[in-house]
């Protein structure tokens, strides 16, 4: 559920020790992306980051913050951009699009085959009430997320970054704006603010 | 409507813009989503979505698959796989060229800064995909609870989430919900 957190750090055996540099090849990265998203309930981050910092050594924990940072500034599922640019950095082109297959195509059968038994069974009723109490957990999940990621902010006293939040929350959530519209004043807002605020910090 | 006419090409369309614009991650893009699926095009009912966004947090990888759940319910296979290709290609194509960018010029202070400004952006967006949810899942008082005990046991405690979807679908299918 909460993949859009930072990556929380997993009990790591000693991950900084230096290990052999070794070249994932296509199939094995096709396979490492694979296992992670099919672990991933609830977040495939977690898994990823076991998977590539601590159980193949690909990269250090340095190393991994530092791509995952750049692939959640991006727009998109951050995960997916993850397997692209990680796949990409060892084999290029190829070696992106193997670690992409991997990250989306098996879950995505299954996806699809649960989408298929809804579309056929969705409207029996069992099904409707089962899936309506998942919901309601699901989306505490996700305010839980959410609250998780205010904390820094709050702890900041950020006010500045708590408004901006409140105002896309609102424009969002309650007026229902389209997002493109919205994203077109905010991103260089919040852009402007945040770098006039470092410039404040350093005078 | 002249979307109706060729769904896949609607599909395709809606989630290839919705990529290039889903700041802070597929969660985020929640609101979009149900903007455009069930206000926009009629694809879905608010319960369809509801029961849609349950799907996809209960099936293993990564949480973007809600859109191949939307497009099967639009165009089937095809409708399937053509919203999850265009969910994910535009902004991966960006992330590929982007990276190697970087990679060359090793300025890592615009990252830094970019992400800074986007994290309230993200978690707004996030905390509207809640309500959106929220709106069309939670139809009782019963159903509020859930909602907030799960939201309170996974913030305060380690649990995994999984344990507190099934417990949500248990109670659902006891008719308690």
């Amino acid at each position: 559920m909460p993949p859009e957190s930072p990556p929380v750090a997993a009990p790591a055996p000693d991950a900084s020790a230096p290990s052999p540099p070794h070249q994932p090849g296509l199939l094995e990265l096709f396979l490492a992306f694979a296992k992670m998203s099919l672990a991933g309930f609830g977040g495939v981050l977690v898994w990823a980051r076991r998977s590539i910092v601590e159980q193949h050594r690909w990269m250090t924990a340095e190393e991994f913050n530092e791509t995952f940072a750049l692939c959640h500034f991006l727009p998109g599922p951050n995960i997916v951009n993850l397997s692209v640019v990680f796949g990409s950095r060892f084999r290029g082109v190829a070696g992106g699009l193997a670690a992409f297959a991997g990250l989306v195509g098996p879950p995505m059968v299954i996806a699809t085959v649960l989408a298929a038994l809804y579309a056929r069974y969705g409207d029996i009723d069992v099904l409707r009430r089962t899936l309506a109490g998942v919901a309601c957990a699901a989306v505490g999940l996700l305010f839980a997320v959410v609250l998780k990621m205010m904390m820094p902010l709050l702890k900041r006293r950020d006010v500045t970054g708590l408004v901006i939040l409140a105002a896309v929350f609102v424009a969002i959530g309650l007026i229902r704006w389209p997002l493109q519209i919205v994203l077109l004043v905010a991103i260089p807002l919040s852009l402007a603010v945040t770098i006039l605020t470092r410039r404040m910090v350093k005078a | 409507m002249s979307s109706e006419s060729n769904p896949v090409a609607a599909l395709v369309w809606t989630f290839g813009l919705m990529s290039l614009f889903a700041v802070g991650g597929a969660n985020s893009a929640i609101p979009e989503m149900h903007r455009a699926a069930v206000d926009v095009h009629h694809w879905l009912t608010d319960k369809q979505f509801a029961d849609v966004f349950a799907i996809s947090q209960l099936s293993p990888g990564p949480n973007v698959l809600i859109v191949t759940l939307i497009g099967y319910s639009v165009a089937g296979v095809a409708g399937a796989l053509a919203a999850t290709v265009a969910m994910c290609g535009p902004t991966a194509l960006l992330a590929y060229y982007v990276s190697r960018f970087l990679d060359r010029s090793r300025d890592a202070r615009w990252p830094a800064i970019i992400q800074a400004a986007l994290v309230p952006l993200s978690i707004g967006l996030m905390a509207a995909s809640g309500l959106i949810v929220t709106q069309t899942s939670d139809q009782s008082w019963i159903a509020v609870l859930i909602t907030i005990v799960a939201a309170a046991l996974a913030f305060a405690t380690r649990i995994n989430p999984l344990w507190m979807l099934l417990a949500g679908g248990l109670l659902g299918f006891a008719g308690v919900v």
